[in-house]
């Protein structure tokens, strides 16, 4: 580079930035600079044409006023000037203010081209690499356009110097990065991958950040880079320390270009090649062996660059996770960082360890470092650290330590710092529910983590608690036991109440018979509590309260009272409001029996994912989540089917409880109390099977949403439904039709399954509600499996569910002209579907207007040139995109035929509803 | 409630901090410093949210005062309150400068405990202040002088201590106007108001009781009604000498008083009667926008020579009684921002294009009234490849003027003691009336 030389000091530039300076105001300076703006105006308006030197300071001048935050709009023109100058430090100006103030789409762009453009072809290396820089600083489209070609010739030309291959390389992974369907490397990639062997050290650093970055987009075609790049890296390891003179840095033989390269091999699976993965493995070796070294140096430079490498080395190693001795090498040396002074070391050696936690080979290596671990979480100082620590212990544990690293991490959460305690609880409570083998124990830990941290349990970690609870005989009793104690402290949480309050209220009866939690004690216990807590946790009280009624009938009187009471019966909120009145009304007028029907104990849950690890997943990135729990999810491939609990009358939130609370009082003799908290129902008829799927009412429900599905002797099943763009829901009326009960009454989807109250009395109707939302487009219709015993047969009906496509029609209002374009829009083969078919029904012109209504469409009048013709118009909205259809009938009364024609943009839609609409005339 | 007051410097530098209630923490200061005095676009707005936190600014010369609060207070007290907090300065030390303040680095706290008490405003009089905050250091009081104090501090009239004499009974008045205007280019009032206030300055003995009467529509028309008689004698004691004249009455859009006047009455009768602080004190504020008198007209004409040349010519006519002069006229005709070079010819006073504002600057000493003056001048663009057409922002003006625009006149001031034998013919009163221009401007 050319030695600044003396007349380029610009003496006024230097002037002007000390004026700026030593304004003492911001207006001061605005002043000076609008001056100085002036000036240069005037100098570049100025006749007579300005020497290089000053258009050099003038350009300098604008540029410093841009970086302080003004708008510069002239100058460009003096700026590209520079760019023809043949001295060093005006051209360097000129492309300075190039890449920093020339937006893309600038007129001057082409001459900027042009003059880049000669710079690359002059030979000069600090031209070149100069014009380098400038497209890979600007790295526009434009740019890329324009020199994409002619980057990679540069890179592997022969006679390029060093400098200028380094350039080349990083420039084209800018324009890579920035527009990466303009650079093909096609024809260059082997020269490319060869750079790996240059002799320049620099030039390999500059190429593997690109063969890197272009090799993780298409891994096949560079794969020849991972024998050299194994090569390289064993060159490196194996020299001494002075052998790579320039790239020695502390001791360290080139840092830097071996990070990168373990790097690369991160991209790719362990080499299959023998000789390549033991020359590999050998490496990897040395570089955990340098670690046990006495350090070269004392500088901090050698050992951060020292254990750079090794860092690198680790994550290649866990990354190929094949080598069991390797891995648990690498342990032990994170094992000894895990001590270390330096607390960066200790984060990483802990990041680290949570990857290696989750490899099989080096797992039990992992959970010797246990106690090191606990005494980071309760010692470190830097909270960042406490929380990897904390990571590492969730991604260690397992069914032999789990009590010990839950006890830990529940004792650490008294002083976690906040933020990351709600992270903590939800591991806590994964941990325990995953690894309880006593489930007494389970219950202990989460009603410990609620007295500790109430107020960052979510409402999954209570829930979970309940539905273990329930679907769990073995601990009912102990969880009543302890969550009166727990209720029993002073000041509690309102989670804790939440959760007294419910398991009280189911199995409050297993701990009635000492006298120190008699009914009354713990109804007074609860009610003690009501009045310090919101209004969802209020209403869940009321609902305990009133199985109290049903299990303890002595407590009666006191509730009643306690419900008739202004602040209940007159509350201001409408949930609580109508719970009450509600349950006194229930309470005073059903007999016990049907009392103790409709407030039955809860039916076990369905086993379904734990809502916490969802909510554990969605919060936090990987690492987090290694530990696997049962998936019992699985989706619909194309319609999602939440049975979801009834919820009618008040949709108010309190109802949210819903997710688990799925049984309540249900029953068709009392609607009034039904109506609460309904999930499933049942009622089904005697005997009657019948195999294979039942398919004749689902074509009548394609134009219309409600009607009876299904009916034989001994049940009617009943639809009503309702759409709107993607989201549907449909109720299911289940009625029996005889005076006995069904047994085991149990419903299936083939998309998700929800187990039903097995028991089903006689006579009465039952209500299921089924949330629908339409992903994409589909053909099946999901199935519905109903199986009940009747009089000791079993009985199992198979129903279509009648959701089809067209349910998520949503009408089109459109002009004539409109629909003519739009149909002539979609004129591709695939996009239509025609049938020809005999009318099955009269042709009466209502019916078919009504079905055609029904559909789902749009009925456009006066669209078609013949007044005989149907024409509709809609959009099928589903989650995944929006599908417009576009439909034509033409009945032929003569010959009683009908042609129908569909067009939409998705070919499967034309032909799904073609079929379907054609069996309806 | 003002939960805390900071004064900075302008480098952000924190001078003076005082913190009335706890939910202001230290971190409040830093914020108000990084968000408003170190923002990166400049805060235009003197109420910043910042938080969930309230910060209130003033700023005079290079000081910020901000007031700090959580609460949702009353934006205008705050305001009035910090504006206040100003003058009490000013009456102590002169200019508020940070010089000013490090040096009375101890009388501002003394003042802040005195005028805000748990952040809730209290006397922030001067003339009370100063009877028991003084700069010449701790000098005990006598029993006598506390009881003083206190009975005076907590009486009826706090803002005049008992027993002040002198020798010359003297009064004058000032009022101050600034008129703000918007004109089209075709010479249409866009908008046009005048703020004015009444200063008083008084050198009475006793406790006087003040009367003062203006040409106000609505006292005027009733008088009108009634007894004619009075109004006659009040016109001829103290008859301002208007621009316009010919005006009888103004209507006033609204006005604020100061404390010292008793509003019942003003409610009741329209009458102002007072008994004044002694020194200086500002009686009345007031707005008018009605029958304005503008004091000067702008005539631009702008005509654009191809993309790199631009013609200007600016008249400007005063339009008052030919006997009075306007003085300290500047007329300042903004620029476009690729100016790259000005001529400029004007028939009266200097012109001069200011490259560091963008705009040239026209001054003239004098001027009377009903003539006219006119300035040319040529501006040389440089061609840029920014698309933006130049916004024209408009010409403004400022000037003074020995009237006022509004057409307010004092028609009396009588004053009344009847412990002390002296009359109303006694005092010696003054009357000074003095326009400014406000925010002056004509669109071109």
């Amino acid at each position: 580079m050319p030695a600044v030389s003396k007349g380029d000091g610009m003496r006024g530039l230097a002037v002007f930035i000390s004026d700026i300076r030593n304004c003492k105001s911001k207006e001061a300076e605005i002043k000076r600079i609008n001056k100085e703006l002036a000036n240069i105006r005037s100098k570049f308006k100025g006749d007579k044409a300005l020497d290089g030197y000053s258009k050099k300071k003038y350009v300098c001048k604008l540029l410093f006023i841009f970086l302080l935050g003004h708008d510069i709009d002239f100058g460009h023109m003096e700026a590209v000037n520079l760019l023809s100058s043949n001295k060093y430090t005006e051209k360097q100006i000129g492309y300075l203010f190039i890449s920093v103030l020339v937006n893309s789409n600038s007129e001057l762009i082409r001459l900027i081209n042009n003059a880049i453009k000669n710079d690359l072809s002059s030979r000069n290396p600090t031209f070149m690499c100069l014009a380098l820089h400038c497209i890979a600083n600007v790295g526009s489209r434009e740019m890329a356009e324009a020199f994409a070609g002619e980057i990679p010739r540069i890179l592997v030309a022969g006679d390029t110097m060093d400098s200028v291959k380094q350039s080349a390389a990083l420039c084209l992974l800018r324009l890579y990065k920035a527009s990466p369907d303009l650079v093909l490397m096609g024809e260059w990639t082997s020269r490319v991958v060869h750079l790996l062997n240059d002799q320049h050290m620099g030039v390999v650093t500059a190429a593997i950040s690109l063969i890197t970055c272009l090799s993780s987009k298409n891994p096949d075609e560079f794969k020849t880079c991972v024998s050299l790049a194994v090569s390289r890296l064993s060159r490196i390891v194996s020299s001494a320390s002075t052998d790579l003179q320039d790239y020695t840095y502390y001791f360290v033989p080139a840092p830097w270009l071996s990070c990168k390269l373990l790097r690369l091999l991160q991209c790719y699976p362990p080499p299959e090649d023998g000789a390549v993965k033991g020359r590999l493995v050998e490496c990897l070796e040395t570089i955990l062996n340098k670690a046990q070294e006495p350090p070269k140096s004392k500088k901090v430079q050698h050992s951060n660059a020292k254990n750079a490498i090794l860092f690198e080395a680790i994550s290649l190693i866990i990354h190929y996770d094949s080598e069991p001795n390797l891995l648990v090498r690498a342990c032990n040396q994170l094992g000894q960082f895990l001590q270390h002074r330096e607390t960066n070391l200790r984060y990483l050696a802990l990041e680290s360890m949570c990857t290696l936690a989750s490899s099989e080979f080096s797992h039990e290596a992992v959970k010797t470092h246990i106690e090191t671990v606990i005494n980071a979480l309760k010692t470190e100082r830097d909270v960042s650290v406490r929380q990897r620590a904390a990571d590492l212990l969730y991604a260690m544990c397992d069914r032999s330590n789990a009590k010990q690293i839950v006890a830990e991490m529940l004792s650490y959460l008294e002083t976690a710092d906040y933020s990351i305690r709600e992270e903590m609880v939800l591991k806590v409570a994964i941990l325990a529910e995953k690894y309880a083998v006593d489930y007494s124990w389970y219950v202990d830990t989460i009603l410990n983590l609620i007295r500790i941290a109430g107020d960052y349990v979510s409402e999954e970690v209570w829930y979970r608690v309940i539905q273990i609870v329930i679907n769990r005989d073995d601990v009912q009793g102990y969880a009543a036991k302890t969550v009166f104690e727990a209720l029993q402290a002073p000041a509690c949480h309102e989670n804790m109440v939440k959760v007294g309050g419910y398991i009280l209220g189911e199995f409050g009866n297993l701990i009635a018979g000492d006298p120190r939690s008699s009914p009354l004690v713990q109804f007074n216990l609860l009610h003690s509590k009501f009045h310090l807590c919101s209004v969802p946790t209020r209403a869940l009280l009321l609902s305990a309260y009133i199985k109290f009624i049903n299990l303890f009938p002595e407590t009666k009187a006191t509730i009643q009272e306690v419900l008739r009471s202004d602040s209940q019966i007159r509350n201001s909120d409408v949930e609580l409001q109508q719970r009450a009145v509600e349950y006194l009304k229930l309470s005073s007028i059903a007999s016990t029996d049907v009392l103790a029907t409709v407030l039955e104990e809860m039916p076990p849950f369905p086993e379904r994912e734990s809502s916490i690890l969802a909510k554990l997943k969605k919060k936090k990135g990987p690492g987090a989540v290694s530990v696997e729990l049962e998936d019992g999810k699985e989706r619909g491939e194309c319609v999602n089917f939440n049975p979801k609990p009834q919820r009618t009358s008040t949709p108010s939130p309190s109802a949210d409880l819903l997710g688990l609370r799925s049984t309540a009082p249900a029953s068709g003799a009392t609607p009034s109390a039904g109506s609460l908290l309904v999930d499933v129902f049942s009622e089904a008829g005697p005997s009657a099977t019948s195999a294979g799927v039942n398919d004749d009412g689902f074509l009548r429900f394609v134009c219309k949403n409600n009607g009876v599905l299904f009916e034989n002797q001994l049940l009617q099943i009943g639809i009503k439904s309702e759409y709107r763009q993607n989201l549907g829901r449909m109720y299911l009326f289940y009625g029996n039709k005889t005076s006995v009960q069904f047994v085991s009454f149990n419903t299936t989807l083939n998309v998700q399954t929800k187990t039903v109250e097995p028991l089903v009395e006689g006579g009465a109707q039952v209500q299921q509600v089924i949330n629908i939302e339409c992903l994409t487009d589909f053909i099946d219709a999901p199935l519905l499996n109903i199986k009940f015993r009747y009089g000791g047969a079993l009985q199992n009906i198979s129903l279509k569910l009648p959701v089809t496509i067209n349910k998520f029609f949503q009408p089109t209002e459109m002009a004539a002209a409109d629909f003519f374009q739009r149909w002539k829009q979609l004129s591709q083969p695939q996009q239509e579907a025609q049938k020809i078919f005999k009318a099955s029904h009269g042709m009466d012109t209502e019916v078919l207007k009504a079905k055609l209504l029904g559909l789902g469409t749009a009925l456009l009048e006066n669209v078609d040139p013949n007044p005989e013709n149907y024409v509709c118009a809609g959009v099928i909205q589903t989650k995944a995109q929006q599908v417009g259809c576009l439909l034509r009938l033409e009945p032929n009364a003569q010959a009683q035929m009908y042609r129908l024609t569909l067009r939409s943009s998705k070919d499967t839609v034309s032909q799904r509803v073609c079929d379907l609409l054609a069996e309806q005339f | 409630m003002i939960g805390g007051l900071f004064i900075y410097n302008h480098k952000g530098e924190v001078l003076i901090s005082r913190v009335y209630r706890d939910d202001i923490g230290r971190n409040a200061v830093d914020a108000f410093r990084v968000n408003v005095i170190h923002a990166r676009q400049q805060v235009r707005s003197p109420v910043t949210n910042i938080a969930r936190t309230s910060f209130f600014h003033v700023k005079r010369s290079n000081i910020w005062l901000a007031a700090v609060t959580k609460q949702n207070v009353n934006a205008a007290m705050v305001f009035e309150f910090l504006y206040k907090m100003c003058d009490v300065m000013t009456a102590y030390f002169g200019k508020i400068s940070e010089e000013n303040i490090k040096n009375n680095f101890v009388l501002i706290y003394e003042l802040l405990d005195e005028i805000l008490d748990f952040g809730y405003p209290q006397n922030s009089e001067t003339g009370a202040l100063k009877t028991f905050i003084t700069q010449t250091g701790i000098k005990s009081q006598s029993k006598e002088e506390q009881s003083q104090i206190t009975s005076q501090v907590t009486g009826q009239i706090g803002w005049r201590r008992e027993g002040i004499k002198y020798r010359r009974n003297e009064l004058f008045l000032d009022v101050l106007e600034s008129v703000n205007l918007l004109m089209s280019p075709q010479g249409q009032v866009l908008s046009a108001h005048v703020s004015g206030r009444v200063v008083m300055k008084s050198y009475l003995s006793g406790m006087p009781e003040c009367k003062f009467g203006m040409n106000d529509k609505i006292v005027i028309d009733k008088q009108g009604k009634g007894g004619a008689s009075e109004e006659a004698a009040g016109k001829s004691d103290l008859g301002g000498s208007g621009g316009g004249g010919g005006k009888q009455s103004i209507a006033i859009d609204d006005c604020t008083f100061h404390q010292c006047v008793r509003l019942s009455k003003f409610d009741a009768e329209r009458s102002i009667s007072f008994i004044p602080p002694d020194g200086e004190c500002e009686l009345m504020r007031y707005r008018t926008t009605k029958d304005i008198i503008l004091p000067f007209r702008v005539i631009p004409l702008v005509r654009e020579v191809g993309r790199t040349k631009l013609e200007v010519k600016v008249v400007i006519k005063s339009n008052f009684k030919p006997s009075l002069l306007a003085q300290k006229i500047e007329v300042r005709i903004p620029t476009p921002l690729n100016t790259s070079g000005v001529q400029v010819i004007c028939m009266k006073g200097k012109a001069k294009y200011k490259a560091s504002e963008n705009a040239i600057v026209w001054k003239i000493k004098r001027m009377a009234g009903m003539k006219e003056s006119q300035i040319s001048a040529e501006i040389e663009l440089l061609p840029t490849n920014d698309k933006k057409k130049w916004a024209r922002p408009p010409i403004s003006m400022n000037f003074e003027v020995p009237f006022a625009p509004s057409g307010l006149k004092v028609r009396y001031l009588k004053v009344f003691e009847p412990k002390l034998n002296y009359s109303d013919h006694d005092v010696i009163k003054w009357v000074r009336y003095i326009g400014r221009s406000g925010i002056y401007e004509t669109r071109c």
